[in-house]
């Protein structure tokens, strides 16, 4: 049979869709406002028990021994599981989509053994019949520990003296294996040009150093997890992950089944921001579920999730650029070292690569470190490693403009990475969107205003997010009365149910209310990465797109059928399916597919398919209060290279929460740490994530550059959000009042503090 | 263990009695006695407003409230907020608004709001940023949740508290 010409669905370009760029009401909407939506912790099971957590008080030490003779007596307690119920899984590496992990070291993090190598550290668990019961039998547990002494900042880590956190850790650079145990776990170096010929082109040469504190995803969804090991071998999961298939894999390796024997069922989930994708209760409450054979909840509380969860990393960086008297960047270099925690595995690659990577730099060098301290295991949290990065360079950059007396969105435009920059660490840009991002800043009517008053700036700053693509698939029926159930696996973080409806609805000429989401366990889909790298509505709406596709080469050899003509006299245009001599609506078609032949069911994947990248511009205005130190917001914009934003009002929505996350980086949020290595703010409360009574009203400009790799154009816009605002807003507290900050967060003391310097 | 008690109380205008221990809160009955799960945890100690609900009208943190506490009380939760037929005026308004993302927030967010229009049936944007304080969204950066308490307000003068029939 001939195939028909299907593959002239939309392009690029904005104004020609009939879904893409409309606000429909997202499908999960109305569960998610009537209280009816269910999330991990509201999954409810036959005969289910409850778990609780013991956690170590101590930052660093080795356990000598556990007892768990006195909590297993106690009336209403079912099992009890430590490190020694774990396999062993030995010194693998698994790849899990958006990134590999040592095994052991995995294992270690979700139950300790020998060492404990952070406070919070999970070291037993305990299912009882309610949680009354599993709490009191925590209590219950003696554990002897040997103390060690803690390690906490990155270049104390560093150093020959330092204690060392995991025998088994050597340094990797580039592939070659140090000979001793270290805490530096990884060196990364990219290079580019002459780096000395660079900097003796240059007219300003600025060098400062920057440290960054430790800061949590935040996430108002504590961890969950609800297991049952069946009788017949078969694990299943419910929790709410950023990748059902991700939990899978991670715990078919931990407790030592073969990756069939487990299913995992997404429940909605509460936020995860990089940090739902590592494991931390499911298998443990898999074990719980194995020895008391019955179904087994464990939540995390509040407390833990900030001790024992997250965080991105506190960080060390220095950098060095250079500028001619055309404002034109010669030479940069960067060392970058970033707190890894107890295990390896901190964002510091991205970061290297993130640093400058907003900017045509001829010559460039960046030294990166990967350092292990008594620190919860950093995890991703939204463009892992770039925010840091982004601190110290867009401010160095506003530096330099100050010195040469260049406007600092003029020196943006003339340095701006465009397609065909090779970036330090080699990789060259296809189209991209750098440039117009500023431009638009620079036309915007918050730019182009004036801002008068005592104490206060403005400051601007970019940032770069890479995006990826990996793999996703997906499957759409046709239904009889016209609608479209379409089945993917990708949890729905924040409106893409939406998102990738709209891209089917558009494939197929139909209304997205007339696509019904589902996102579904790993029993029930195709292969799909996790919820993260801004990567959904991009390889997931490939996904539905090439569904939708193949649901239209179906209904073309359906109605060539009926009509009794070649299929490549059938064409597909605009929801109808038009013949030689009649046609047939979607819908009336549909309703003739069951009766005269198979279902009609379309698949579609993405593997292939990279994105070219995000960036975006920010700009601020602040008032600082001198004698307090406090710093106001008082407007804020965003202009982000969006692609093409297919629901306007989420892509709106995702830079609005990633500037705000980024603002409560800038301003206030820190792990504060005690000599011992115990956090000192581990609530809401203490830690202070920002309010809305903390910021104003957020304004957004969408720049479109649609990405060639996307049939429509989409580029991911999750991530790239968060990269600006502290840069921004240090840019912003310099104009005001002179002082340059260099730490985060400019929390009121260290402003007040600069101040003081600065006067004295 | 301290004997389970009967409290008895109005729960989104039904009648209703329950037997908890003393140390429950009212969100673990709420949510493992009842089946009323809308109401989330998320920090157990009052920081996150995930549980608000209202008691005698009045915002309050489930969590740290004990389920012994409400005896005759007149309790309302997010499963009593839409009528049989049709949303509330501020659900419809945060859907339109797409004032959520991960959305475990918003039905704390929802009763807030809810309370917040009781008291006040024209608040500026300060007053709903000050009012709705205590309940933390870390998805949305708030714009779009103050919009949608705005246009509540504005839906709620032309059309009262009545219902709003949604297309989906």
């Amino acid at each position: 049979m001939a195939t028909a010409d299907v593959d002239t669905a939309q392009t690029n370009g904005n104004g020609k869709y009939k879904v893409i760029g409309t606000r429909p009401i997202r499908h999960d909407g109305v569960d998610k406002v009537t209280g009816r939506a269910l999330y991990g912790a509201d999954v409810k099971l036959s005969g289910m028990l409850h778990a609780a957590m013991l956690r170590s008080p101590h930052a660093h030490a080795n356990i000598k021994s556990i007892d768990t003779s006195k909590a297993e007596a106690l009336p209403g307690v079912r099992a009890v599981v430590t490190n020694a119920d774990l396999p062993e899984v030995g010194d693998r590496i698994a790849e899990l989509g958006e990134g590999a992990v040592n095994l052991r070291h995995l294992s270690c993090n979700v139950l300790a053994g020998p060492k404990v190598l952070y406070k919070g550290h999970a070291i037993a668990a305990v299912a009882a019949e309610n949680i009354h019961i599993a709490k009191e039998a925590v209590g219950l547990i003696d554990v002897e520990y040997e103390l060690l002494p803690p390690v906490l900042d990155v270049r104390e880590a560093m150093e020959d003296s330092a204690p060392i956190l995991n025998d088994d850790v050597r340094t990797d650079t580039m592939g070659e294996l140090g000979n001793t145990p270290t805490n530096i776990a990884a060196h990364f170096r990219y290079e580019k040009g002459d780096i000395e010929k660079g900097f003796a082109e240059a007219k300003v040469v600025v060098e400062r150093e920057f440290d960054t504190a430790t800061v949590h995803q935040g996430y108002i969804e504590p961890h969950n997890a609800t297991a049952l090991w069946n009788k017949d071998g078969h694990i299943t999961v419910w929790t709410s992950t950023q990748g059902t298939f991700s939990v899978r894999q991670q715990v078919a390796e931990l407790v030592n089944v073969p990756l069939s024997k487990v299913k995992v069922i997404p429940m909605e989930i509460g936020g995860g921001f990089g940090g739902k994708i590592s494991v931390y209760l499911q298998p443990v409450a898999a074990l719980l579920s194995k020895k008391s054979g019955q179904a087994v909840k464990l939540i995390m509380d509040r407390s833990a999730v900030f001790e024992a969860t997250g965080p991105t990393p506190g960080s060390y960086i220095r950098v060095k650029m250079g500028v001619d008297a055309g404002g034109k960047i010669t030479a940069a270099e960067a060392y970058l070292a970033y707190e890894a925690g107890g295990y390896p595995g901190s964002p510091i690659n991205p970061g290297c690569m993130c640093i400058f990577a907003c900017y045509d730099v001829p010559n460039g060098k960046i030294d990166g470190f990967d350092v292990c301290v008594n620190k919860p295991r950093t995890n991703a949290y939204r463009a892992p490693g770039a925010t840091n990065a982004a601190f110290a360079a867009e401010t160095v950059i506003d530096e330099i403009c100050d010195e040469l007396g260049i406007c600092p969105v003029e020196f943006r435009l003339n340095n701006a990475s465009k397609e065909g920059t090779r970036r330090v660490d080699g990789v060259e840009y296809p189209v991209i969107g750098m440039a117009d991002t500023v431009e638009a800043i620079k036309s915007s009517a918050h730019w182009q205003s004036n801002l008068e008053g005592p104490n206060r700036g403005r400051g601007v700053a970019s940032g770069f997010w890479f995006n990826c693509g990996l793999k996703s698939a997906a499957t759409a029926t046709v239904n009889a009365d016209g609608s479209v159930s379409l089945i993917e696996g990708s949890t729905d973080i924040g409106g893409s149910r939406a998102s990738l409806a709209m891209q089917l609805a558009e494939t197929l000429g139909i209304a997205a209310e007339d696509v019904n989401p589902a996102v579904v366990d790993t029993d029930s889909v195709g292969y799909t990465d996790v919820t993260g790298g801004s990567r959904v509505t991009f390889a997931t709406g490939i996904a539905a797109y090439e569904a939708g596709m193949d649901i239209r080469r179906q209904m073309i050899a359906r109605a060539a059928e009926i009509w009794d003509v070649d299929a490549d006299q059938v064409r597909y245009e605009d929801g109808t399916i038009i013949g030689p001599e009649s046609s047939y609506t979607f819908k009336e078609l549909a309703e003739l597919v069951i009766k005269t032949g198979d279902p009609v069911t379309g698949r579609g994947a993405s593997s292939a398919a990279n994105q070219g990248g995000a960036f975006g511009t920010h700009c601020v205005d602040v008032e600082v209060d001198p004698d307090l130190g406090k710093v106001k917001i008082l407007r804020y914009t965003i202009a982000q290279d969006c692609g093409t934003a297919i629901h306007p009002s989420y892509v709106e929505g995702q830079m609005q929460g990633g500037a705000v996350q980024g603002i409560g980086w800038a301003l206030n949020e820190e792990y504060f740490y005690g000599d011992d290595g115990s956090m000192h703010n581990a609530s809401y409360l203490d830690y202070r994530i920002p309010t809305c009574y903390d910021v104003p009203m957020i304004e957004t400009i969408i720049v479109e550059v649609p990405d060639p790799e996307h049939p429509f154009g989409v580029r991911g816009v999750g991530e790239v959000p968060i990269v600006p605002p502290p840069a921004a807003i240090a840019n912003a507290i310099n104009n005001a009042i002179g002082v340059q900050m260099t730490e985060l967060p400019m929390s009121p003391p260290r402003v007040v503090h600069e101040i003081l310097k600065k006067n004295s | 263990m301290a004997k389970k008690r009967v409290v008895s109380t109005t729960i989104n205008g039904n009648q209703t009695e329950f037997l908890c221990e003393p140390r429950q809160t009212l969100l673990e009955v709420l949510r493992d006695t009842l089946n009323l799960t809308g109401a989330k945890e998320g920090c157990s100690n009052g920081n996150c407003g995930a549980c608000t609900v209202l008691v005698d009208g009045r915002p309050v943190d489930s969590c740290l409230v004990l389920a012994v506490e409400i005896e005759g009380a007149d309790l309302e939760t997010i499963e009593g907020v839409a009528c049989s037929e049709a949303l509330h005026p501020v659900q419809q308004c945060y859907l339109e608004n797409a004032a959520l993302q991960c959305g475990i927030c918003t039905p704390g967010f929802i009763m807030s709001t809810k309370a917040l229009l009781d008291e006040n049936s024209s608040p500026s944007e300060d007053d709903i940023r000050f009012y709705l304080a205590g309940n933390l969204c870390r998805c949305t950066g708030y714009d779009k949740i103050v919009r949608a308490v705005q246009d509540s307000a504005e839906l709620m003068a032309s059309n009262g508290i009545d219902g709003v029939q949604i297309d989906r």
